[in-house]
């Protein structure tokens, strides 16, 4: 496992899919959704686990706590409150609140597969490094990808997009999760973290056909989310949508930690914009713990007229009114953020993030199309131009509202390897991929070792029976025991890889 | 350090600067471009105007 300390820092990605019945358009995509759930769940057998909302109901969690010293692994009980990180609380039996199956399902890769109002979501596990968050994305699509097959019966045929607008005002997320320490005053984190959320979608973005919320105005741009971002710093995620969203459920210990959501980020179907998503995402946020006040000069005086601006700028030489009085390109803020993250990489993989973000931005700024292999908006706009050119009448490339260019905006990110656009690119090799199948396949039923998901995972993979549910911090196992209730395991650390009583259950 | 010039910018006074023309990809990556253009030109030809019209999702998160 990785060593503990200032270096390792937890992140995970949630991925909502666009979803539609091929064979029939109109169909009710909360039905298809929970579909795809349930038929997943069952095509992988037993191993999967209900969602635990037990530590989400303190009514219902108050009730069942009771002392039972004497009855069942004396060591490992506690009667501390439910936060008592590796502890083991009693619960009542559920009633009939229990949650239906057919809407959640944690998988033995320690992720979660569930309903998020009218989309599938795939919430990955929790993995500490930008590699491990890649493996475990792809592992998310290949996941999807199963359960729409299985759920492509009677007549029905599951689409499933990894994007992130319907072009007619509607936005689903994909966001990304990081861990940072709580001694960070939230105002200088959302203050410092701004410019580059604002400007990392020069190599985040994964294109979009059409300008504005509806696709109103003609045009291709770089990023698909940047039109819904509406405000500086907020708690919404689906109206007034905010650059920094200020949800505080951190999952672990909350004196030391907060969870940073992050909700600007597109969908990307290619490895290294997630890589460097998450990969610069998190070095970024050491500097902000380390209080670099580099930082500070960065810092822009409109961040949400910035995020369309930025979006817009194919040329990527707009410049960007700075709170300072002084101004900068987008591609000049990163180079700036790269100097001082380098200050603070500590491995292996932090050096191959510094390496790609390096040489990224400088063929951005030399020639975009130079990154046509691994900046996803490069790649479509390149697609797009070539499409354009070749169908254009009287010397003219195709406009940019003819269908056939945004239904391919659309196919781009189409799960089916035999029908999306990216993956068929990436078949024939022009597209870098970081994570071969054979990882993927290995990492949809296998959870990263380095953190708590490797526990979760393994529980529900190889111990159903014993798995009556499992949250982010918890398990909650139903076995044989004299005082006969639920035994919740708190699992507060991030970076727990070990624990007694589930190490003996795991045990072969 | 970040290399900023003094003097702000609004957005609305400077001309839009012009979007990149393709050049910079290797001849193999445009050649993979051509090839599934020429799969799939035909039926994104006679299917696209409805996949559109048809594509419609509900917000999220």
């Amino acid at each position: 496992m990785a060593s503990v300390g200032a270096s390792v820092r937890v992140c995970g990605i949630e991925t909502e899919y666009g979803i539609t019945d091929r064979a029939d358009p109109g169909a009710n995509p909360i039905l298809l959704s929970s579909m795809l759930v349930s038929e997943y769940r069952q095509s992988v057998g037993a191993a999967t686990a209900p969602w635990d909302y037990g530590g989400e109901d303190p009514l219902n969690d108050q009730r069942g706590y009771r002392r039972a010293r004497g009855q069942a692994h004396p060591d490992l009980l506690t009667d501390a409150p439910a936060r008592a990180d590796g502890g083991v609380t009693l619960r009542r039996r559920r009633g009939s609140w229990e949650d239906p199956s057919h809407l959640n399902a944690v998988l033995s890769n320690g992720a979660r597969l569930y309903v998020d109002h009218a989309h599938p979501e795939y919430s990955g596990p929790e993995v500490t490094t930008a590699r491990d968050a890649v493996r475990w994305d792809r592992a998310g699509d290949e996941v999807a990808r199963r359960a729409a097959v299985a759920a492509s019966i009677d007549g029905v045929s599951v689409a499933l997009y990894k994007n992130n607008v319907d072009g007619k005002g509607a936005s689903y997320g994909t966001h990304e999760n990081f861990l940072v320490e709580r001694a960070v005053p939230f105002d200088e984190l959302a203050r410092r973290i701004t410019p580059h959320l604002v400007t990392r979608q020069i190599f985040t973005g994964a294109g979009r056909v059409g300008l504005g919320q509806r696709g109103e105005e003609p045009g291709f741009q770089i990023s698909q989310r940047a039109d819904y971002m509406e405000a500086e710093v907020g708690l919404e995620t689906t109206l007034r949508r905010p650059i920094v969203n200020t949800r505080d459920e951190p999952h672990a210990n909350p004196a030391r930690w907060r969870r940073l959501h992050v909700i600007i980020g597109d969908a990307n179907c290619m490895d290294v914009p997630t890589l460097l998503k998450v990969g610069t995402t998190a070095l970024v946020l050491s500097a902000i713990e380390a209080g670099d006040e580099r930082l500070d000069v960065l810092e822009l005086k409109d961040p949400v007229e910035a995020v369309y601006a930025v979006s817009r700028d194919l040329s990527l030489g707009r410049r960007l009114p700075l709170a300072s009085g002084a101004s900068a390109t987008a591609l000049e803020i990163q180079r700036a953020l790269l100097e001082i993250a380098r200050d603070y990489a500590t491995d292996e993989g932090d050096a191959e993030v510094l390496a790609r973000w390096e040489s990224i931005l400088e063929r951005l700024g030399r020639d975009p199309f130079a990154c046509a292999a691994d900046v996803e908006w490069v790649a479509k706009l390149q697609f797009l131009g070539r499409l354009r050119s070749r169908n254009g009448a009287a010397g003219e490339p195709l406009p940019w509202d003819d269908p056939r260019l945004q239904a391919a905006d659309v196919q781009w990110s189409d799960l089916d390897p035999t029908r999306g656009l990216c993956s068929r690119l990436a078949a024939a090799g022009a597209v870098e991929r970081l994570v071969t199948d054979a990882q993927t396949a290995e990492a949809v039923t296998t959870p990263p070792s380095t953190t708590r998901a490797w526990l979760r995972g393994r529980m529900v993979g190889t111990r159903p029976e014993i798995v009556d549910a499992a949250g982010w911090s918890t398990i909650v196992l139903d076995r044989e025991t004299d005082h006969g209730d639920l035994e919740v395991v708190t699992l507060d650390d991030p970076l727990a890889t070990t624990h007694p009583l589930l190490d003996s259950l795991l045990a072969p | 350090m970040p290399q900023v010039t003094s003097g702000e910018t609004p957005y609305d006074d400077v001309p839009e600067p012009e979007p990149p023309t393709p050049g910079g990809a290797p001849q193999a990556q445009t050649d993979a471009v051509d090839a599934l253009l020429d799969e799939i030109d035909v039926t994104l030809q006679a299917n696209a105007e409805q996949f559109v019209r048809s594509f419609v999702q509900k917000g999220g998160e």
